[in-house]
């Protein structure tokens, strides 16, 4: 049996297939047309494991454009789908975190790998990756360089959290001389802190499996480990544990 | 639902506009009301008619935000809105409203309110137990008294109130007998339904009118019991909605609730089952009202421990599957109180709860469907589906 997971998110849409491992995967930018970028995603996934769209068993979409997939035969939320990806990649997981472009999640996980509890942020996209871009977009840096300058920085103090309002804080900071690095350093240092207290209100988890495209950021991992004060897993792919879970609960049901 | 009693819910409010004026044409005064801490025993005993006002849809907000800050919670800014652009027929009819120091947003926007209509505040004691607050709320129910008196020229005699106690607690039988029919699982009404009958039944100008229909759509439902009639299929997840008022207007979370494939079982919030406990008949009736709306466990109150007891009473009595806590923006007492309702209902047993918080405006609906359907997905998944606590 074949199966596909297509998840459909704000910034990016991913597209796994598989038949008990991973064919296929792909990933690209969600633009303003969630349903083409799904069938898109969905094409070069198939493409890549050489199966045909006929052969597919089950297509199951997730992702804020889920709903809008005409060629999905199930949907599942990004809450199942990451709790399902993550325990497949990371067998021991109990906690997922998982930051998107426009929101954040925290899931617990009981021993048997079912949901039990989670949490989301508000519908802004304060502490997630739209937050983050908005302020690379200020500092003329791209993501991964944000990382890199902002390791072995002291962090400035960066208290907005919303998307909008850390911009004009950031370039207050800036005026005021505060280097780069420094400034980097905060606004990470922000995320994590906004984490680590919504994962306080989660039980307790050694095992933390983290997801989503900024856990491929490793001034983002460290600092958050450390926030949580315990190691991270990070998947080889982390943007694609969404697309994968959906493909699981396809496979396995 | 499909069906002649229901239709008739479904054109009350309308209906009872045109009735309204009625009224005024052949003098019965009108008291509008916001709140179920509104004694309207004493309202009905003064010959007036009580009337629920409106402040459930997201409509009046924008006019309402150039007076009133934004981050208030919604049904304060509806309420007010709705007053001030005069699109409450039920406002404009009223000749008297009777408003509660409930929380600081409402007592604040009730002094701006008052430049709008004679408005009597009543000063509501923020503790239950107790001679001092009793002492106190009956005061209030006295000055409520001479107020109402003094407006309508009339006098509220013992035998009016024991009557006006007696239709009450008439319509609140006949309220709880339709509530509890969704025990039955699968529930014979869906909650948007049953929301639309609690939402209507305020603008009843004619008490005796709201009881005789709720009791004939209790028969007919009973009806659909008996035939095993539902418009759910069994194992359903079944919810028991709690926290602020909601209303037609303001029933997003209700709709997605469903619309994601659950069952809104039972309301606790106010129009419902916080609204269902008697008014003691036969002794004093001024204390017997005093002390019956004093115990209403509303989030303005401190201690709160009543709404901790009736939620996980409610639960186990109609078999939720999980708990929406419910939580309007900038309403800080029931958004404090969530997280003291999660931990007391942790220790109490399993039984899955989500706080939701969000505002009438429609911006969140995508989140809030996604956060609706993974807490559905967590209740399917659960082996003890069907028994709580």
């Amino acid at each position: 049996m074949i199966t596909a997971g297509v998840d459909v998110g704000s910034t990016a849409t991913k597209a796994v297939v598989f038949d008990g491992s991973v064919l296929g995967e792909a990933l690209l930018p969600t633009g303003w047309n969630p349903w083409e970028a799904g069938l898109q995603a969905l094409g070069s996934a198939l493409q890549q494991a050489g199966v045909a769209q006929g052969d597919l068993r089950a297509v199951v979409g997730t992702g804020y454009g889920r709903v809008s997939l005409p060629f999905i035969d199930r949907k599942a939320t990004e809450v199942a789908c990451h709790a399902r990806g993550a325990r497949f990649l990371i067998p021991p997981t109990r906690l997922v975190i998982d930051i998107g472009g426009q929101d954040s999640k925290i899931i617990a996980l009981n021993a048997e790998g079912s949901v039990i509890d989670f949490l989301m942020n508000d519908k802004c996209a304060a502490g997630t990756g739209r937050f983050l871009q908005a302020v690379t977009g200020v500092l003329d840096l791209s993501l991964d360089d944000l990382g890199e300058l902002a390791l072995g920085c002291q962090p400035a103090p960066v208290s907005s959290m919303c998307a909008v309002f850390a911009e004009s804080e950031v370039i207050g900071l800036l005026s005021r001389g505060v280097s780069k690095g420094a400034i980097a350093a905060g606004v990470i240092e922000s995320i994590a802190r906004r984490i680590q207290s919504l994962a306080r209100r989660m039980p307790p988890a050694d095992e933390i499996t983290f997801s989503g495209g900024l856990a491929k950021n490793r001034a983002v991992c460290l600092r958050l480990s450390e926030a949580l004060g315990r190691p991270l897993q990070v998947p080889e792919s982390p943007q694609m544990v969404g697309a994968l879970g959906a493909a699981l609960i396809g496979f396995y049901g | 639902m499909e069906s002649a009693v229901f239709s008739e819910v479904t054109i009350l409010r309308e209906r009872n506009v045109l009735k309204l004026k009625e009224m005024r044409e052949i003098g019965r005064p009108v008291v509008g009301t916001y709140c179920l801490y509104s004694p309207a025993e004493l309202i009905v005993a003064a010959g007036a008619v009580p009337v629920c006002l409106c402040g459930t849809s997201q409509n009046p907000i924008p006019a309402a935000e150039q007076v009133l800050p934004r981050n208030l919670c919604p049904l304060i800014k509806s309420s007010y809105g709705f007053a001030t652009t005069d699109t409450c027929p039920f406002f404009h009819f009223a000749d008297l409203l009777v408003a509660e120091t409930t929380c600081d947003g409402k007592k604040k926007m009730y002094e701006l309110l008052s430049e709008y209509k004679p408005l009597h505040l009543m000063q509501l004691p923020q503790v239950q137990e107790g001679e001092g607050a009793r002492g106190y709320w009956l005061q209030e129910l006295y000055r409520l008294r001479d107020r109402l008196e003094e407006t309508f020229k009339v006098e509220i005699t013992q035998e009016k109130l024991h009557d006006a106690i007696g239709l009450l607690n008439t319509e609140r039988r006949a309220l709880k007998d339709l509530l509890d029919l969704c025990k039955t699982n699968p529930s014979p009404i869906t909650g948007m339904d049953l929301l639309t009958v609690l939402h209507n039944r305020g603008f009843c100008v004619d008490k005796t009118e709201v009881i005789d229909l709720m009791e004939r759509l209790t028969a007919e439902l009973r009806q659909q019991i008996a035939a095993g009639e539902s418009p759910f299929r069994p194992g359903t997840p079944r919810i028991l909605l709690t926290g602020v008022p909601v209303g037609i207007g303001s029933d997003k979370v209700v709709r997605l609730i469903e619309e994601c494939g659950g069952s809104v079982v039972c309301f606790e919030s106010c129009g419902a089952y916080k609204t269902v406990p008697l008014v003691e008949e036969g002794g004093d009736p001024m204390e017997a009202i005093a002390e019956r709306y004093l115990a209403l466990p509303c989030s303005c109150m401190s201690p709160n421990r009543g709404r901790f007891e009736l939620v996980e009473r409610l639960a186990m009595e109609f078999q939720a599957d999980g708990i929406i806590d419910l939580t309007w923006h900038g309403c800080h007492t029931y958004n404090v109180e969530s997280y003291s309702l999660k931990r007391y209902l942790e220790n109490r047993g399993e039984i899955p709860f989500l706080q939701v918080e969000t505002d009438y405006s429609e911006s969140d609906t995508e989140q809030l469907r996604l956060r609706i359907e993974a807490f559905l997905e967590i209740l399917l998944l659960r082996p003890t589906s069907g028994r709580v606590l």
